[in-house]
């Protein structure tokens, strides 16, 4: 653990990270800024695996597995979602979110 | 020093989180996210887990990030600035995002911790045998599972990123036109757009 530091402040650093998060994910107009956004909760959510781990059950690793898994999961996710503006790029030239209503055409 | 320390990550990660949600230019909001994420890392190392600490470096700060920033490159103009929500949504979305900080605050300093007295040293040699181990409480199982998602996202990703075309092209002319065009021929028709636009004072004004 770190020395001086107890497991609240870490767990509101955290917090306010998600909630800056979502306050990104609601108000920006614009898919990539979304994707942002969406980085900084799952970091959020990887923080509090690795510190409760840490603070509560330093002799367990489960908290650093699952956050290597989430890790894998946010690198798969990030990519797909790439794929996904470029080809709506092309369809529709922008990436503004309202501008993307229909799914199929 | 390692108060001070963690207070420096912390007062970082939180500014240039909020710099990054709130930036108009979104190359120089990718760039806030990345700071964001060796802040975290810098807060992994003081942890002890080096081991995640340089997967949060390699993966995000040099995937995730190269990988938007190329999206920003193709798809965005750098001079375009980015619209702003209107005042009333954010000031609601703020309002509630605070009502939610709030609560989970109040629930965090209510909670009774009971902080483990003994601190163990992590070692990348115990997470690799926990990851690789097939006994109960093993994880070999979805580790397994994880790099078949890796594999599936990257083959979805390149047949996505290779089909479609425009909507207006397309619907007259149904050509098998957009399996053979590249990304890059998209975003070579997608860039001389804004030249034009910078050209034009100067041709204009003589």
């Amino acid at each position: 653990m770190i020395p001086g530091i107890s497991i609240t402040e870490v767990l509101t650093l955290s917090s306010i990270l998600f909630f800056i998060g979502v306050y990104g994910f609601m108000t920006r107009t614009n898919l990539i800024s979304v994707l942002i956004s969406v980085e900084l909760i799952l970091n959020a959510s990887v923080i509090n695996f690795v510190m409760i781990n840490k603070y509560l059950f330093p002799e367990l690793l489960q908290g650093v597995v699952y956050s290597i898994f989430i890790i894998a999961v946010a690198a798969a996710e990030t990519a797909l979602a790439v794929a996904i503006i470029f080809n709506l790029y092309k369809q529709v030239s922008s990436v503004a979110v309202r501008e993307t209503e229909t799914m199929k055409y | 020093m390692e108060k001070l320390l963690f207070y420096t990550f912390a007062l970082l990660i939180i500014g240039f989180a909020v710099a990054s949600v709130s930036s108009r230019n979104m190359l120089r909001s990718v760039v806030y996210l990345l700071f964001v994420l060796i802040g975290i890392a810098g807060v992994y190392f003081m942890a002890d887990y080096y081991f995640l600490a340089a997967v949060q470096l390699a993966v995000y700060a040099g995937g995730i990030i190269v990988l938007i920033i190329f999206s920003v490159l193709l798809v965005h103009h750098i001079e375009m600035e980015l619209e702003v929500a209107k005042l009333s949504r954010r000031l609601l979305v703020g309002a509630t995002c605070l009502l939610g900080l709030g609560v989970f605050l109040g629930t965090i300093y209510t909670h009774p911790f009971v902080e483990a007295s003994t601190t163990a040293p992590t070692t990348v040699e115990a997470i690799g045998l926990l990851l690789l181990s097939y006994e109960a409480g093993g994880f070999i199982l979805p580790f397994e599972v994880i790099s078949i998602l890796l594999l599936a996202a990257m083959i979805g990703a390149i047949t996505i990123a290779k089909g479609g075309g425009p909507v207006a092209e397309e619907s007259k002319t149904p050509a098998p036109r957009t399996e053979e065009v590249p990304l890059v021929a998209t975003a070579r028709q997608a860039e001389p757009a804004p030249a034009p636009v910078l050209d034009a004072p100067e041709l204009v004004a003589p």
